[in-house]
């Protein structure tokens, strides 16, 4: 029973990693594609994760798979962070069609 | 001193957890190399250690973990759908949050929050005016108070609780 | 926006296409551990991994392919773990932690790289 649950979790967390690289490849900027792979490959696999934990119950692979998940819920958003502000940083331009850009126009006063 | 022995603590849980199932040497061996570790990094981990004695941060904190794993299950839906629709229906554009949390750690995690929820992202905070600014990839607001509204409010009012 | 829609209808074909071909197809076990679905499993990573590449292959700037990069460690965690499955090995897990910290640093060293400061700050 515990099997049948834990390969329902691998699945959908494959399932989520597949919508998220086809968002990297199909959305037309960097920030966009952040967007996409920060949230649903993040997501995906720590679905896969969760769904080691539940066929290995409380074994040693089932408790480091845990560990591994908070690991990366808590550093793949900063992670993901750092490199939207380094590709601000490096002038990388919102797509054409993006309706306001505030954090551009903040820099350009604080130079002045 | 204290911010050492707490640390000590969660190391020490951390060294176990990774060798799971326990056993005598492997407890003794962690013993000195939480130590170590706590010996020569604690004064960086936290600066106010007495608010981990706080039982009801410790209560809110279960309730925000639920809130945040529904949020994070209706943002993977939504990005799901907006991927596969043939005409792309995305409008992005930065905009600024107000915040009026003032820990690192409260700032973080609202931060975190905020890029695992539906259709917001950070790109940067600047903790001296409580600024935060995020891409959204379907702006709906410009305004700067609505736009708090909309993205930060309901995190901001339980991490509050938690972490000021 | 008629090309946008052909193409949409172009890659939705072919990865439906792909999907098709690897739930059909019956899978030579390679080893003896390897049961169907897993397989399959590794296969749509396979997938995941090649469209990653050709993010890295195609981007137009260097922070698309750090990107690419970052979503790649994230997915090889992902590998790792499933490969703990059959095998019933534990160490494959602590191959995941130590690929999962090494991404983590590896996209903070070029977030700093590409804002053009030092590694000091």
């Amino acid at each position: 029973m515990s099997e049948i649950i834990g390969y329902i979790f691998i699945v959908i967390g494959l399932a989520f990693d597949i919508l998220g690289c086809i968002g990297l490849i199909r959305l037309p900027d960097v920030y966009n594609r952040l967007q996409a792979t920060t949230k649903c490959v993040t997501m995906g696999t720590c679905s896969i994760l969760f769904g080691v934990f539940v066929i290995k119950g409380f074994s040693s692979t089932g408790i480091k798979a845990i560990l591994c998940l908070v690991f990366l819920i808590l550093t793949a958003p900063v992670a993901a962070h750092a490199l939207a502000r380094g590709a601000h940083a490096s002038g990388v331009k919102l797509w054409s069609k993006s309706v306001c850009d505030m954090y551009e126009q903040d820099k350009g006063e604080g130079k002045r | 001193m204290k911010n050492k022995a707490v640390l000590f603590i969660i190391g020490f849980i951390i060294w176990i957890l990774l060798g799971w199932p326990p056993d005598v040497q492997h407890v003794i061996a962690g013993i000195p190399a939480a130590a170590v570790v706590a010996f020569l990094t604690g004064d960086m981990f936290a600066r106010r250690p007495f608010r981990f004695g706080n039982i009801i941060r410790y209560l809110w904190f279960c309730y925000y973990v639920p809130l945040f794993l529904w949020e994070c299950l209706k943002a993977n839906i939504d990005v799901a759908l907006r991927v596969l629709n043939p005409r792309l229906p995305i409008k992005p554009g930065i905009v600024k949050v107000k915040t009026t949390l003032k820990s690192d750690t409260g700032l973080t995690f609202l931060a975190n929050s905020i890029t695992l929820t539906p259709g917001t992202f950070c790109i940067d905070i600047k903790p001296e005016k409580g600024i935060l600014y995020i891409h959204w990839i379907d702006v709906r607001s410009k305004d700067i108070n609505t736009a708090t509204q909309l993205i930060a409010a309901k995190f901001e009012r339980v991490l509050k609780r938690i972490f000021d | 926006m008629k090309s946008g829609y052909f193409r949409w209808i172009v890659g939705a074909l072919a990865l439906t296409a792909v999907l098709l071909f690897i739930s059909i197809y019956p899978i030579p076990s390679l080893l003896k551990w390897q049961s169907p679905l897993l397989s399959r499993c590794f296969f749509i990573l396979m997938v995941c991994f090649g469209l990653c590449l050709i993010r890295l292959m195609l981007g137009p700037t260097p922070a698309d392919r750090a990107v690419a990069i970052d979503t790649l460690g994230v997915l090889i965690v992902g590998f790792c773990a499933i490969l703990s499955i059959p095998t019933g090995r534990d160490w494959y897990i602590d191959i995941a932690i130590a690929w999962a910290l090494q991404s983590f640093v590896g996209a903070l060293a070029l977030a700093k790289y590409m804002e053009g400061r030092g590694f000091d700050e």
